[in-house]
């Protein structure tokens, strides 16, 4: 595809609408030019918050720098008493106790959760989680952040928007990406000769090399999380199919929930109070069977009642699909009513696979990262998409000598001030932690709304300045944004890099190193732009230095 | 051949709408005619129904005609949930 002359390649025919001629490879390149364009930072911003969202856990406990190391390989009797304790004092009259397990890189400390709790009883709220020191069975005081947590939860929740309108939004974007992948791949003939080809310092053929890369690379990948991503979300965006056969109300829905998800065994509340069995014993059985510290969480129906169910849920670590399995006890008797095996049937079987491998949480450190940078391929793929429609339309522009469209000037600052504004905007983010005053009010929503307002003013600035200046400004920006983040870690709290070393805090250690190399990177990019600067003579007219202008993002100023 | 104004709003609009009713079509039909319990069959129509989506929205601009798209993703539609209906309602 790459070596078609210009006008026949993303852009359909060589009219300047950009409108196919007629054929199929013609129409399925307008139709990858136009999904990919409409939703495209949408796609970007759905992207990079996933990616970084594979190391939710890590950037939580970074924005908690009051917390201490994990603390995995707690005794699981004792930490589920302590939780059990926790939860009588905190949550009586509940219609649900859940123990959290420190289980592994994704549970990190002991938790509770509750609902349905007595407020009449005693208890501090009806529902509410709680993240409790296993060592001492107090809750854990730290800063309020929304952490890694919100940062990945944006990607299919936006901010703020209501559920709704976020599902829409991604949904469909989900969907113009499986379509542009697809299209992608039908106009894409040569897809292992290409894989070789890269043409630096070629304008616009350079950036349809760098995207076609991006995008083979990881191919199985995009595809992977793009139709996973779907089928996450399949019940809120194909309702009718269940409700076709269930009904529309939110009673059926539930039926079909629980018909095809909800382990077998559970019972409504009996109304009679029962003792709840100790723990020890269940935790015994359940460690035996799935070996020590595997036990990722104790799932309590109806405490204290007689129809008291108890679902022990084992880790997921050992499986690529979501889901361990599950072991349903009576919670009176001790009695093991049901093992529940992951997969229910081989329909639940699949959709737990996508699921699973959409989440990444089985993954270990190396796959994790493998997993990270897939993303990040991602990202790029959808970026250099971008810049690619805005470089072939300044080309074709500036053979005419015609000025450019408003359609084209927006692509363009648009590119610059999400592809280089969003991750300025997360870096703002980390620097809201550090610096918002740890006790003051409403700090979590602060530090979000400082990470929005940063990407505003950044699309403002791409608004103000010529393309050129835009682009190095703002990667110099980001540079400084990420690279200083580990200083400011030092400055802030008393974990800083040397600590971590030492203490072999590796966690802490990633975090800092991670954003030290991307402001180094985006430092190199910024001066690499630099060097590519169109000169400006005497009467402002812009005239190509060395190889071509063309080859930074903006094209011409 | 171009495309523009409001054949080309007719078209965007079949892909997104009419290719949306396609897929929810197919889902409800699998989920009333696939040997398993309803739970599951609809489950098998859910995962499925996406690739349904991403394909009607390709035929969509690969054929370029209005009414012909309209007519070829609304007729299917309209029998395959119908049919699915009924064989569900002869299963059960």
């Amino acid at each position: 595809m790459t070596r078609t002359p210009v006008g026949k390649g993303l852009g359909g025919s060589p009219k300047a609408d950009g409108s196919p001629a007629g054929g199929f490879r013609q129409a399925m390149s307008w139709l990858h030019t136009w999904v990919g364009l409409t939703l495209g930072w949408v796609l970007f911003f759905i992207f990079l918050t996933g990616t970084v969202g594979y190391f939710d856990t890590e950037i939580d406990r970074w924005m908690q720098p009051e917390l201490p190391q994990a603390q995995t390989g707690l005794n699981s009797t004792d930490t589920a008493q302590v939780l059990l304790e926790r939860l009588r004092v905190e949550a009586p009259g509940a219609d649900r106790w859940f123990l959290t397990l420190p289980a592994g890189r994704h549970q990190p400390y002991p938790g509770i959760f509750w609902q349905g709790a007595s407020t009449k009883a005693g208890a501090s709220a009806t529902s509410g989680e709680l993240q409790v020191n296993g060592n001492t069975g107090e809750p854990f005081s730290a800063r309020d952040t929304g952490g890694g947590q919100l940062l990945y939860q944006m990607h299919w929740r936006l901010h703020y928007l209501s559920r709704t309108q976020a599902d829409i939004i991604v949904g469909f974007a989900t969907m113009f990406m499986l379509v542009a992948l697809i299209t992608g791949i039908i106009i894409h003939k040569k897809i292992f000769r290409d894989f070789f080809t890269f043409r630096p310092g070629k304008g616009q053929r350079s950036w349809l090399d760098a995207h076609n890369v991006l995008s083979v690379v990881a191919l199985p990948f995009h595809l992977m999380i793009t139709y996973s991503g779907l089928i996450f979300m399949g019940f809120s965006y194909m309702p009718l199919i269940v409700a076709a056969h269930y009904g529309v109300d939110d009673e059926a829905r539930q039926q079909f929930i629980s018909e095809v998800f909800d382990p077998p065994g559970l019972m409504g509340s009996a109304g009679e109070s029962a003792p709840l069995i100790p723990l020890d014993d269940l935790i015994a059985v359940a460690e035996e069977r799935w070996g020590e510290h595997r036990i990722r969480s104790i799932d309590i129906r109806h405490p204290g009642d007689g129809n008291a169910r108890i679902i022990f849920y084992e880790n997921i670590e050992r499986r690529v699909a979501s889901g361990g399995e599950r072991l349903i006890f009576d919670g009176v008797s001790g009695e093991l009513l049901h093992q529940v095996p992951p997969a229910t049937s081989a329909a639940k079987g699949a959709r737990d696979l996508f699921v699973g491998l959409h989440e990444g949480l089985f993954a270990p450190p190396v796959l994790r990262w493998l997993f990270f940078f897939s993303g990040l391929l991602g990202s790029g793929m959808i970026a250099t998409g971008l810049v690619l429609w805005a470089v072939k339309r300044r080309q074709r522009m500036e053979k005419k000598h015609s000025l450019p469209h408003l359609g084209l000037r927006l692509v363009e600052k648009l590119n610059v001030g999400t592809v280089v504004g969003l991750p300025i905007g997360i870096a703002a983010y980390f620097w809201a932690n550090r610096l918002l005053p740890v006790a003051s009010v409403g700090r979590a929503d602060w530090e979000v709304h400082l990470m929005f307002l940063a990407w505003l003013m950044v699309l403002i600035h791409a608004a103000c300045r010529p393309n050129h200046r835009a682009w190095v400004e703002q990667l110099a920006i980001a540079g400084l944004a990420f690279g200083l983040l580990p200083l400011l870690n030092l400055l802030t709290t008393d974990r800083g890099l040397w600590h971590s070393l030492v203490a072999n805090d590796w966690v802490f250690v990633g975090f800092d190193l991670t954003v030290l190399i991307v402001g180094l990177m985006s430092g190199w990019a910024a001066w690499q732009v630099w060097q590519k600067r169109p000169l400006i003579d005497a009467g402002g007219i812009a005239i190509k230095q060395g190889r071509s202008a063309q080859e930074f993002p903006g094209g011409q100023l | 051949m171009g495309l523009t104004g409001g054949r080309l709003a007719s078209l965007v609009a079949a892909a997104l709408v009419g290719g949306y009713a396609l897929a929810t079509a197919v889902g409800i039909f699998l989920g009333g005619i696939l040997p398993m319990p309803r739970g599951e069959a609809a489950l098998v129509g859910n995962l499925l129904s996406f690739a349904v989506y991403a394909g009607a929205v390709i035929w969509t601009f690969v054929v370029r005609r209005p009414v012909k798209v309209w007519l070829g993703l609304m007729i299917p539609a309209c029998a395959l949930v119908t049919g699915g209906l009924l064989l569900t309602g002869q299963a059960g």
